[in-house]
């Protein structure tokens, strides 16, 4: 029972990052229909942001985070405009072939930089962990979630409350329309972009110093945050928060109980059988057919 | 391209092993065509069928996988006291098997594709290979896991009192040219017949294709297990070549390396893969000869795979294709 | 008509429900052998989305339709079109990166015999069945008076002969019943009064047709009978005589003006 309890636990920290991962892929292949390979990549630019501001500029490691989520905002939204803005209304595959083309650029670039050395970011937080009856958890995992949960939130309401979200979603449900009503479609294309791009960041700057840092640690990540985009509809922040914390429980309990070397394989595994049974994603609304 | 041009092409191909003395060089083409195989076989399902397919590796790993474990023979424990295994087989039959085992795979993939499609597609494509890794890392009974099936045994065919072995690089390469030129006559055929023409049609628009009476299911199908099957015998070779595999063979990289040779030859076409195969089997050895460190070898490809999307749409064929008609002033057929 | 000839294709009681939206309230008429039966009515009315029941793209809420006493109800798109009952689009009707005689060749599909393995080893007979489909290819570009385009890219047609080539792709699929979607819209009146002649050639091999269109004079000109559509429901059936004198009718389409709707 208290095995379980820890997992539960584990995993709720974990979810909340997962959440944000999957957010701020939700919005760029949900909303936008990119299937956006740097997702992975910008997750890694903000652990190794984290680990270049604390370790190598020493500054302050709450600041740093601010830092590293501005860095991973201002990169989305290079990427938007220098690639993406002129295959604007090109095919999905055409996006796809040029994401790829960016992955491999930076993770690339990634390695040449520092090396595949796995790197650790000291954290100012006390190296022994909270423990509340049977369960423990490190101040630093108590700090990410905490964060993690505030930005979902502020993603939430920014989506839904502001006008700058509402005219993303105009943008992108009837996108002929919105330039009617004088929304600059170029500029949402590229806030949009930054905003899911910020989100990556943020959560491998909070996951980068919990873990360690290595040029392939995006890969697993975008991996995840696909299987949360498929579980929770297409462009559903809602969605994608649930989806994130789904993942979470599975990947913890699978490995907790089942095998840990299949842990990885939860979200692909899920990924699979959801689109078995339900082939437009779990929560997506049904298309009407023109 | 004619006739008479494709038989001089490949009797200079088939000659190589007779004035080469570089062993390197060789191993090089050899691989080189290994991967062409490979990226014919994913221009079927991506360039003439159109399907987003981001999975390919896993049909090259299965084949290559099957063949090395029923050449080396296993057994496998299926309950706690239960096992299942397969003594050693001859290398063509592994081989063979690989191709059915691959083609199956396929099967299954093509059936799901049409259930889900466009983006959704590329994602379980991905994932499909991404947890057939998994399980090739883990599954360690069967497959050992990141420690490699070795010593797997090289393809000898032996008819009477003559056998054949293709132990030894000069006879690879004429065993992959032969399988290269088998494959390319395969395809061509294949896309220039009716089931062609309806896997075309289905690219292009399917309700249209639908309307006339092309039934979409079953040729997406097609086109899934043929291509499926190349690509599991490209592994199978590859497997009796190098004569190690492990889980590696599965990474996305390597279906990106496909994607880029399909891509950049020009999708569609036929004479396309080659190009990009050749290109992309070929640049790399360049490269490192020129001490270029794999890492900005690889952002050399990126960068060179979003210009080819940004200027060469198409493919450097097609760009070729075009530049010759207009410099000939006579149109020039599908190549 | 002094024979009446047997129904070939009935609809009965269709209804299309989207999420709230009634396309189709409730649509029941009939199209006898060898008729050219015109399906009109104000924009919105429901034609497209019947056309798209009819032909198998869109599974109605509830209703059947039989063609020639088969349930369609259950079939698939391509499975309809191999029973004989093959429609045209409007949009998108060729394979714009193709040649034109490639695109009828495409169409052509149902009609060879080849399988993969006859393909693969170029046997005698493939090579056969190839030519005859390429006969056949040539007859019906001839038939509909694009053998001089045959290899030009099919996007590059002026539009008129696009729809032409839609057709063509339709008649190459042997059907016994032809369904054009909007067939003229787009056209000027020369392309226009090509097709009507088109149309009524078809027609005179024995082929039953029931066309979607919106320009009445067309539709007046080359059809036996006429059914009107309005609010997903039949409000009319007749002669193009009696529907343009018909008091329903003409309050459907007050306000839009006659001639075009």
């Amino acid at each position: 029972m208290d095995q379980l309890l820890q997992h539960l636990l584990n995993a709720t920290v974990l979810g909340g990052t997962y959440a944000l991962l999957g957010i701020g892929l939700t919005l760029i292949f949900g909303i936008m229909r990119v299937v956006n390979f740097t997702h992975g990549e910008l997750y890694a630019f903000g652990a190794y942001c984290m680990y270049l501001l604390v370790m190598s500029l020493n500054v302050n490691f709450f600041l740093a985070f601010f830092l590293a989520v501005a860095l991973g905002a201002a990169l989305g939204g290079a990427i938007e405009i220098l690639l993406l803005n002129r295959l604007r209304g090109a095919d999905i595959d055409t996006t796809m072939l040029v994401m790829i083309g960016a992955w491999i650029v930076m993770q690339n670039a990634e390695q040449l930089t520092w090396s595949g050395i796995a790197l650790s970011i000291n954290s100012p937080f006390p190296a022994d962990p909270l423990v509340v009856g049977p369960v423990s958890v490190s101040w630093n995992r108590i700090y990410v979630f905490a964060v993690a949960i505030v930005l979902i939130g502020a993603t939430y309401y920014f989506v839904n409350r502001t006008r700058l979200g509402k005219a993303m979603r105009a943008t992108f449900q009837d996108r002929d329309t919105a330039a009617l009503m004088g929304i600059q479609i170029n500029r949402i294309h590229t806030a949009t972009f930054a905003l899911g791009s910020s989100l990556a960041a943020a959560a491998g700057a909070l996951l980068g110093p919990v873990f360690v840092v290595t040029p392939t640690m995006g890969d697993l990540a975008a991996s995840k945050a696909f299987a949360i985009v498929i579980l929770g509809g297409l462009g559903n922040v809602v969605g994608a928060t649930v989806g994130g914390f789904i993942l979470a429980f599975a990947e913890e309990i699978g490995a907790g109980y089942i095998s840990s070397g299949y842990r990885d394989a939860m979200g692909f595994v899920l990924i699979i059988l959801i689109l078995l049974m339900r082939p437009t994603g779990l929560f997506a609304q049904k298309e009407r057919i023109g | 391209m004619s006739r008479l041009l494709s038989f001089v092409l490949v009797a200079g191909l088939a000659s190589v092993p007779l004035w080469l003395r570089d062993f390197y060089v060789l191993h090089v083409l050899i691989t080189t065509g290994i991967f062409i195989i490979a990226a014919m076989s994913l221009n079927l399902l991506l360039g003439f069928t159109g399907q987003l397919s981001l999975g390919h590796v896993a049909f090259f790993g299965i084949g290559a996988y099957t063949s090395a474990l029923v050449s080396l023979g296993f057994e496998i424990h299926v309950l706690p006291d239960v096992t299942v295994g397969l003594a050693p087989k001859p290398v063509w039959f592994a081989m063979v098997t690989g191709i059915v085992v691959a083609g199956l795979t396929g099967y299954a993939i093509g059936k799901l594709s049409f259930r889900v499609r466009g983006a959704y597609f590329v994602i379980v494509s991905i994932s499909f290979a991404e947890v057939v890794r998994l399980v090739a890392v883990n599954w360690v009974e069967l497959t050992q896991g990141p420690m490699a099936l070795n010593n797997i045994p090289a393809l000898t065919l032996g008819i009477g009192p003559i056998e054949l072995s293709f132990l030894r690089k000069p006879s690879f390469y004429l065993l992959v040219l032969a399988a290269m030129v088998v494959c390319y006559i395969i395809i061509m055929r294949l896309v220039n017949s009716r089931a062609g023409r309806a896997m075309i049609a289905l690219r292009e628009n399917e309700s249209l294709a639908m309307s006339v009476g092309i039934d979409v299911t079953r040729y997406l199908v097609i086109a899934t297990i043929v291509s499926a099957a190349m690509a599991g015998m490209a592994g199978a070779l590859y497997t009796h070549y190098i004569r190690i595999v492990d889980p590696d063979i599965f990474l996305f990289i390597y279906t990106v390396t496909m994607v880029i040779m399909v891509i950049t030859g020009g999708k569609g076409t036929l004479t396309g893969p080659l190009v990009g195969g050749a290109l992309f089997g070929i640049l790399p050895e360049v490269l490192r000869a020129m001490a270029i460190r794999p890492e900005v070898q690889w952002i050399i490809y990126g960068v060179l795979m979003v210009l080819v999307v940004y200027f060469l749409p198409e493919g450097i064929v097609p760009a070729i294709k075009r530049s010759l008609a207009g410099w000939k002033r006579r149109p020039i057929d599908a190549l | 008509m002094s024979v009446q000839a047997e129904t070939v294709l009935s609809i009965e009681h269709v209804a299309v429900h989207f999420e709230g939206l009634v396309a189709i309230a409730d649509m029941t008429f009939s199209v006898r052998a060898g008729e050219i039966v015109g399906l009109i009515g104000p924009n919105g009315a429901g034609k497209t989305t019947a056309f798209n029941v009819i032909t198998g793209f869109l599974k109605p809420t509830s209703g059947e339709v039989r063609y020639r006493s088969t349930p369609l109800n259950r079939l698939k798109p391509h499975e309809i079109a191999a029973l004989g009952l093959v429609r045209t689009f409007q949009r998108t009707s060729v394979f714009r990166n193709s040649s034109v005689f490639e695109n009828v060749l495409t169409g052509l599909h149902c009609r060879g015999r080849s399988n993969i393995w006859q393909s693969l080893l170029k046997t005698r007979r493939e090579k056969e069945a190839e030519r005859e489909l390429v006969k056949d290819a040539n007859e019906i570009l001839q038939f509909v008076g694009l053998e001089r385009r045959a290899s030009e890219a099919a996007g590059n047609l002026p539009y008129g002969e696009q729809r032409l080539l839609g057709v063509a792709m339709a008649l190459a699929v042997k059907p016994s019943m032809l369904l054009l979607d909007e067939p003229v819209s787009g056209m000027n009146p020369s392309e226009t009064a090509r097709f009507t002649q088109l149309v009524k050639k078809i027609g005179a091999t024995g082929v039953t047709i029931l066309l979607v269109e919106h320009d009445m004079p067309m539709v007046m000109q080359v059809s036996d009978r006429i059914v009107v559509l309005n609010h997903g429901r039949i409000i009319a059936e007749g002669s193009p005589t009696e529907i343009q004198n018909n008091p329903e009718v003409i309050r459907a389409y007050l306000g839009q003006g006659k001639k075009r709707a």
